[in-house]
């Protein structure tokens, strides 16, 4: 008996392995990591502070820790918090949990998450910062009344008139990939109008803390964005943070690094599939261009704002601030270089009703994701040390109205607003201004990787 | 040395790479591609793309002038002599040649200039046996074959080529010879990557000039891309807007070829991978028989004396470092050049150069417009393409021309009558400024039995070690060879006819000049080959002596050839890294016997 039952238990042993890794995979498609890890904090201890319209709300610690974290939570009660957002004590969890899009996921895919994090994940003892609001908001019991109002609860239901490539599609996007939570317009309540392509606002786009999370509805003849790319264009993007037009900023960049980058060829796939399935609106969030811009260099003639730019005279203050700026790598014709220079003609996040992610990316810079099909972190200078409010406004201005850009004029005062939400050292001087000189400070420094060789005495 | 009682003993790993430049990167990848676990020390700071965002390199006074990215006198001097009856003097500041410091190495700094050696460079010695009659070499010339061949190098360029994203055109696709190209150079598996850079006016005249001469202009092989670039492990390279600021500066634009935009963000991904900055090291270990490398010694930025443990050790630190690590190290046999015995520090070379500015009164060369490697070369007088034997010597040098920097302090050139200061200078700078057009040599320089390295006997670095000592001076064959490529290039003067020029050629009787830049392809002293008597390594840039320790870096040239060395050097690195894979891995011990 014992000579073959080893066998087998090494059998359920691979099993569960592999449920592992799935949960693993699936947490990666949920983005957990994003949300459940503070700054400075271990993996899934919570603790970070997400900003919402009702006050400060921190993440739990989800690691399987028994006082702590979830350890004790049952199968069952693992379901409920994820799909339903009721916690093991009854509890309701603030919305700021996309429970409402986690609620298609299927039985299979929760016990897999269940087992990843009960087994695959480090217990770790650790309270994080426990959210309290202000009344009214802190009366949980009121969620209850939120969701019944707001909320489906259905597991996804594959639709039999579509591919099975769609049908995975929408599973990741509406499900787990929780796409809306951001790029769905929401509520007078903060409700999610829309969860799935029959809703018409579903991926119309929204405002994220002041940025543009552009539609994703990508079916359609011409217009900016998702609407004007391949599929493969959309898949690049999400594999690797950057596409032939532009790159990742804000908010998604994590989501890349955290998430999409991770994700199998075949589910990306079908989610570039799924966003090009559904009709998109004229005038969609970032994308209401009434013509397209193309990253081809070669079938464009020379624009108006291409040919002055080129000339060089007579140039508005925006248009010398753009040459001596912004020329080097986004070049005369705004067009960029593939994948790493991003196309400035018809970028969404430039024509933005709202502008103030433009203006926060001029002024702090930005850095695409590391991911394992692109590994570089390029970045683009930040220039808030070195242009007034005045002088970002102009640069501002020019490009939302150059070559095909249709975008309103940005103001001193609308630059000033951002500028006041930047940490201190990034404008008060030039950040690293020759860090490779020898004023800095000699002392050691120890990049370690997840499984280099570790030493005590650093 | 280790048995220092104040040493941290740290974690063993399964190699340790010294110095994380161009070769240093290169071997962190294909170790960790071959599952060892990997740590690299870097003596420098740590250098990323970000240090070098618009527009923090274009500051000519801090990187042209302070030479900010470049190794301190301070930490790293040499001291130079010009022949065995001097006593050698340290360079109190940076001239001749610039290496570099910090993560990236000389490889941030670099020009962008990416040549392969032609077949006939790699093997001299053969070359001069069939081709030179017997007596006609000195007998104090100590040139060799490298023991590795072209053909067994190609694939190494051709992928080392992919990585960098060179923008060129090729002369010679499998034997096919290509208009355009470099009819001269070694067989190419594949076109150059990218296409090459558009040119300035200086091309255009260099080119027909020299067409009308009978030679063949082809545009310089550039490590400043022409166009976005994805290399083979996913990093990026966007296309060169011709800010000139590339020799001496890190690349504000990610369009100059270097560590940092070409290997490191995706080698730091790797988990079996780690580094540590600011940490110099000072001995390579070995055990008690001296046959094996137990690890090496490094003093950490803190000052703390760090004993690391490892199964290989990579010396990847630059030519001249690496050469002095073996020295302080032990590892082979010093090179007396009296008794002509010994090989570590054997067949110290430098290159020879020389220059002509020309200057107009009529065209307008727009000298902003510029890029390290925008140029256009001829190859019509290398060591194997003319009867040099007839000039009475054995060498050759590449002739260009190259609008290389538009860098406001330095590039002020002024006609040979012009003052040299005051308002008369001045004058002739506005005068000439944007008038002018440069042409230079990048020549052979031979190995002598009198131009070497070796360990100061006098002067010791900050740590107590003895400085690295050069020995070099001119000889002869070079000179008649600098003389001889000054011919040609006035050829190329009288037909492009200028106002005036200004030309800078060394002559009979002139001496290393260390007071001026030359070059920093600083080659040799611990060679490769196939005889242990002449070489310090053998073909795959193992220790003849520690079979546990691969030399990486132009250290390994056996004389300085013509091209730049920076090609060579990443195939040779890679070439070496082939045999450990396949060979000493599955069987550490020499892989050639003695």
């Amino acid at each position: 008996m014992i000579a073959w039952a080893l066998p087998m238990a090494a059998n359920a042993q691979a099993a569960d392995q592999g449920v592992i890794e799935r949960g693993a995979y699936l947490a990666r498609v949920g983005d957990c990591v994003a949300c459940h890890t503070a700054p400075d904090g271990k993996e899934y201890t919570g603790g970070l502070a997400i900003e919402s319209p009702f006050g400060t709300i921190y993440s739990s610690n989800i690691t399987p820790d028994k006082q702590t974290g979830i350890g004790d939570y049952s199968e069952e009660q693992f379901a409920r918090a994820v799909r339903d957002g009721v916690r093991a004590d009854g509890a309701h969890l603030y919305p700021a949990m996309p429970y409402p899009s986690y609620a298609k996921t299927t039985d299979a895919d929760i016990h897999a998450l269940y087992v990843y994090f009960m087994h695959g994940v480090e217990p770790v003892n650790h309270r994080p910062e426990q959210t309290d609001l202000n009344f009214p908001f802190n009366q949980r019991w009121a969620i209850a009344m939120w969701n019944w109002l707001f909320t489906e609860d259905e597991v996804f239901q594959p639709d039999p008139n579509r591919s099975d490539q769609l049908n995975r599609g929408a599973y990741l996007v509406e499900g787990l990939g929780h796409c809306g939570s951001c790029h769905t317009p929401r509520g007078f309540a903060q409700q999610l109008k829309g969860f799935d392509a029959s809703d018409e606002d579903y991926l119309a786009g929204a405002d994220l803390n002041d940025w543009l999370a552009p539609a994703l509805r990508g079916k359609g003849e011409s217009g900016r964005g998702v609407v004007d790319w391949s599929e493969q264009d959309i898949v690049d993007l999400l594999a690797t943070g950057r596409n032939a037009y532009t790159a990742v900023s804000g908010e998604m960049t994590s989501v890349v690094a955290n998430s999409t980058s991770h994700l199998n060829d075949q589910d990306i796939h079908a989610i570039a599939a799924y966003l090009k399935s559904i009709p998109a609106h004229t005038g969609q969030a970032g994308g209401s261009a009434s013509k397209a811009a193309s990253p081809d260099k070669s079938d464009i003639a020379e624009s108006g704002t291409e040919a002055k730019l080129a000339s060089a005279r007579d140039l508005s203050e925006g248009e010398r601030l753009y040459l001596d700026n912004c020329n080097a790598c986004h070049f005369t014709d705004g067009k960029g270089a593939g994948h790493i220079f991003p196309m400035l003609d018809g970028n969404s996040l430039v024509n933005a009703d709202n502008p103030t992610g433009l203006i926060h990316t001029i002024l702090a810079g930005a850095e695409m994701p590391s991911t394992p099909k692109a590994p570089e972190s390029v970045s683009m200078p930040g220039f808030a040390w070195r242009l007034s409010d005045q002088e970002v406004a102009d640069i501002a201005t020019f490009v939302r109205g150059a070559w095909s850009n249709d975008a309103a004029a940005v103001t001193a005062d609308q630059v000033a607003e951002v500028r006041k939400t930047l940490p201190e050292h990034s404008f008060s001087v030039s950040p690293g201004y020759r860090s490779t000189g020898r004023d800095q400070q000699p002392t050691s420094g120890e990049q370690l990787k997840g499984g280099a060789p570790v030493e005590d005495d650093q | 040395m280790a048995s220092n009682s104040t040493v941290i003993r740290k974690e063993p790993v399964d190699a340790v790479i010294v110095g994380l430049g161009w070769t240093g990167s290169i071997m962190g990848m294909e170790l960790t591609d071959a599952g060892l676990n990997v740590l690299a020390l870097e003596r420098g700071n740590d250098r990323t793309n970000a240090d070098f965002t618009y527009p923090k390199p274009a500051d000519e006074l801090a990187y042209g002038v302070r030479m900010e990215m470049m190794q301190r006198p301070s930490q790293a001097a040499i001291t130079i002599r010009r022949n065995l009856n001097e006593t050698a003097l340290p360079n109190r500041y940076l001239t001749s040649f610039l290496p570099g410091d910090g993560v990236g190495g000389a490889g941030v700094h670099w020009t962008g200039v990416l040549y392969r050696a032609t077949p006939v460079e790699l093997k001299l010695k053969s070359f001069a046996d069939e081709h030179f009659d017997k007596g006609f070499l000195p007998d104090d010339m100590t040139i060799q074959d490298y023991g590795v061949s072209y053909e067994e190098l190609e694939p190494h360029y051709d992928f080392f080529e992919k990585v960098c994203g060179i923008s060129g055109q090729a002369g010679n696709i499998n034997g096919q010879l290509i208009e355009g190209g470099n009819p001269f150079e070694g067989p190419r598996a594949n076109p150059y990557p990218l296409p090459p850079l558009p040119g300035t006016y200086n091309n255009a005249l260099f080119a027909q000039a020299t067409k009308n001469l009978g030679w063949h202009p082809y545009p310089y092989p550039s490590a400043n891309v022409s166009q976005a670039w994805k290399n083979p492990y996913g990093m990026q390279l966007g296309p060169c807007n011709f800010c000139g600021f590339c020799s001496k500066y890190g690349c504000l634009n990610y369009s100059k070829s270097s560590p940092q935009t070409c290997i490191l963000d995706a080698l730091k991904r790797r988990e079996n991978f780690a580094y540590r900055t600011n940490c110099e090291v000072t001995r390579v270990e070995l055990d008690s028989d001296g046959k094996k490398a137990t690890g090496v010694t490094y003093i950490d930025g803190d000052g703390n004396r760090v004993f690391q443990p490892a199964e290989l050790v990579i010396v990847a630190s630059y030519a001249l470092n690496n050469v002095r690590l073996l020295l302080l190290s032990g590892i082979g046999k010093p090179y007396d050049p009296v008794a002509n015995t010994g090989v570590v520090g054997r067949n110290y070379s430098y290159q020879m150069t020389g220059s002509i500015d020309m200057f107009f009164d009529d065209i307008e060369f727009n000298p902003f417009v510029a890029a390290g490697a925008n140029g256009q070369v001829i190859d019509d007088f290398s060591p194997d393409t003319f009867d040099s034997a007839r000039h009475g010597f054995i060498g050759g040098s590449y002739i260009y021309t190259a609008q290389g920097s538009g860098a406001p302090i330095s590039n002020t050139p002024t006609p040979g009558d012009a003052p040299k200061w005051g308002s008369g200078w001045k004058k002739a700078v506005k005068d000439n400024y944007g008038h002018s057009m440069s042409m230079g040599t990048t020549g052979t320089n031979m190995a002598y039995r009198d131009c070497y390295l070796s360990l100061d006997p006098n002067y010791r670095d900050p740590n107590g070690d003895p400085l690295l000592r050069m020995t070099l001076d001119w000889h002869d064959n070079d000179i008649r060879m600098t003389r001889f490529m000054r011919e040609r290039m006035l050829e190329i003067v009288r037909e492009l006819n200028p106002r005036s020029h200004v030309e800078g050629f060394k002559n009979f009787g002139d001496h290393y000049d260390t007071r001026h830049y030359q070059s920093t392809h600083n080659v040799g002293g611990a060679i490769m080959g196939t005889d242990p008597s002449t070489s310090a390594l053998n073909r795959y840039l193992q220790s003849w002596d520690v079979h546990n320790v691969f030399v990486m870096g132009a250290n390994a040239f056996p004389q300085n050839m013509q091209h730049n060395p920076t090609g060579t050097v990443a195939a040779l690195t890679y070439w070496s890294a082939k045999a450990i894979r396949e060979q000493y891995l599955k069987n550490p011990g020499p892989l050639m016997s003695a």
